[in-house]
């Protein structure tokens, strides 16, 4: 996963850190190198009929951090997250090899309910893709499909994922409009707080600020930063600033294959693998 | 000016002329129509059956079958063509078959009316034992009207983005909570207009029902699915072609030509009004 070529700045960062000598490329968070990660991939392969898009990847994620994937385009980045909810099913014509665990448990496994996965794994896209109905309607659909929930309980629950994505003060007095007169920001914190409605415990983020302007892509930074609390976040980006902003951890994925993954602080400022330092410094990509 | 101006407003003056002359064709037939229909219509000629060999008296019961043939066909071919268009987009595997199946729904469009007329005598009027009546009618004009509104719900289903799609998957719902709460609502305009279509064919179409419903005069209004039916574009072949009175059969035939256009506009009219409703809550 590491060459050498890069061990002056290994070392620096190993002496500069807590002390605690945690292998190189690994968590660079001590604290966090204990606990049971939220979701795990374990030799993962997938293959685009013939092709082959990802290498055995072996990959944590640790709860309540955000993990950033950034690497170039086509290699992998938002396939790979697409797995985690199992959304790549919905391509004919691919295959999965290895396995998924959240909490322990096998999400690729037949038994496993996709809806079920889906409502624990969110996931926030890159262009936003409200539903042609209300704004109201766009955060109480994933309660209505769980059907379980009373009309006063809805609207609570509404009004409640509208205020964590940090939407309400600008929605509340237009609920029954439809969500696609919002600008792209809007609509992207929309999507957010449709997501959050449901009560995910995973959120994935590919490349949510592609589509939107640096005001709209620092509120959702700042919206992303405060979810951690509650969520485990999972982030593709292209934006290697807005990796380096938000995220605890950064995976450089290269033409398939995870290269190096690491505590963001030592991915850009230390990072052990040529291929990765190029990335980084914009020799490619 | 330029060349390259020259041209294009050489282009847009010859599009704008097409488009002109197509008004003018629609003017004159609306004109031409009413001009010799418009002096015979009255309340009289509108809630009145024929009387007199059919030289007298109103066309009511022609329009109200020409109303329950209409409706019958959208009401078998609504469900069945959209159910039909959503398992080939949403639901079938992509390939060879559905393809073929796509191929052959676009043939069917093809086949003259006077087939499925001969097609109804067949099928519904003598095997099933429908006899000839409004079901057998309704059915042949709803096969009729089958192919367009497969074709109008696929281009339909097809148009509403796949980013939508996904978004109510990842919410965790299923496929079919999908279709039936984000796509078919977001399709519904298109599937509409594909209903505005086949009623305008099916309202005036004369050979499938030929066979099959019509009824050359009745005293009163049918009285079950199973009895026969006056219906208007039958009603203005029978004139035009036979009976004693010609002079004044021919003036009927174009009241109740006027009669006919005005019912199949005013059937467009409510389907357009239903489509821009959700349209609006749509495309804000």
């Amino acid at each position: 996963m590491h060459s050498a070529s890069k061990e002056r700045g290994a070392a620096d960062f190993l002496l500069s850190g807590n002390g605690v000598k945690s292998a190189p490329g690994l968590f660079g968070e001590a604290e966090n190198s204990c606990i049971e990660p939220k979701i795990s991939a374990r030799g993962v392969n997938f293959y685009y009929g013939p092709k082959r898009a990802l290498k055995d990847i072996n990959m944590d994620f640790s709860p309540r951090l955000i993990t950033a994937i950034i690497g170039p385009s086509g290699c992998g980045k938002s396939t790979f997250i697409r797995l985690l909810n199992r959304m790549n099913e919905l391509v004919p014509g691919t295959r999965l090899e290895g396995e998924i665990l959240l909490d322990g448990l096998d999400i690729v496994a037949p038994v496993c309910d996709v809806a079920e996965l889906r409502k624990r794994v969110g996931m926030v896209f890159q262009k936003p893709n409200p539903f042609p109905k209300s704004i109201f309607e766009n955060v109480a659909y994933g309660l209505e499909i769980n059907g379980s929930l009373a009309r006063r309980a809805i609207e609570e629950k509404v009004e409640d994922s509208l205020k964590k994505a940090a939407l309400w003060d600008e929605v509340k007095d237009r609920l029954r409009e439809s969500a696609l007169g919002l600008s792209g920001g809007q609509q992207q914190r929309l999507c957010i707080a449709r997501c959050l409605a449901v009560e995910p415990e995973v959120i994935l983020f590919d490349e949510p600020c592609a589509s939107l302007d640096p005001i709209s892509t620092a509120k959702i930074e700042e919206l992303i930063l405060t979810l951690k609390k509650t969520y485990t976040i999972v982030i593709v980006t292209h934006n290697m600033q807005q990796a380096a902003r938000v995220s605890d951890r950064t995976a450089f994925f290269l033409m398939g294959e995870l290269i190096e993954y690491g505590g963001t602080g030592m991915i850009f400022k230390a990072p052990h693998d040529r291929r990765t330092e190029d990335y980084i410094t914009g020799r490619f990509g | 000016m330029t060349k390259r101006e020259l041209i294009q407003k050489t282009g847009f003056t010859l599009l704008a002329m097409c488009m002109a002359a197509n008004i003018v064709f629609l003017g004159l037939i609306i004109f031409f129509i009413a001009s010799k229909g418009l002096s015979i219509i009255s309340w009289e000629f509108l809630t009145q059956a024929p009387v007199d060999a059919m030289t007298r008296g109103g066309i009511a019961p022609a329009i109200v079958g020409t109303l329950y043939l209409t409706l019958g066909a959208v009401l078998i071919a609504l469900p069945l063509g959209a159910a039909c268009a959503i398992y080939l987009t949403e639901y079938s595997p992509k390939g060879w078959t559905v393809n073929l199946i796509r191929i052959s729904v676009n043939n069917l469009a093809g086949v003259p009316s006077v087939v499925f007329g001969l097609f109804g005598l067949a099928i519904f009027v003598k095997k099933a034992g429908f006899g000839v009546s409004m079901l057998s009618g309704s059915l042949t004009l709803g096969i009729l009207a089958l192919p367009v509104i497969i074709s109008a719900s696929q281009e339909a289903l097809i148009a509403v983005p796949q980013s939508i799609r996904e978004a109510s998957l990842a919410l965790g719902a299923t496929r079919w909570e999908t279709i039936r709460r984000v796509v078919l609502p977001a399709a519904l305009p298109g599937i509409l207009t594909g209903v505005i279509l086949s009623v305008g064919r099916v309202a005036g179409e004369t050979a499938p029902i030929l066979f099959t419903a019509a009824a050359f005069y009745m005293k009163g209004y049918p009285d079950s699915v199973l009895s026969e039916v006056m219906a208007l574009p039958y009603h203005i072949y029978a004139l035009m072609t036979e009976g004693t009175h010609p002079e004044i059969q021919t003036q009927i035939a174009y009241g109740s030509s006027l009669v006919l256009l005005a019912l199949v506009l005013s059937v467009s009219m409510l389907a357009i009004f239903i489509r821009q409703r959700y349209r609006r809550g749509y495309n804000a």
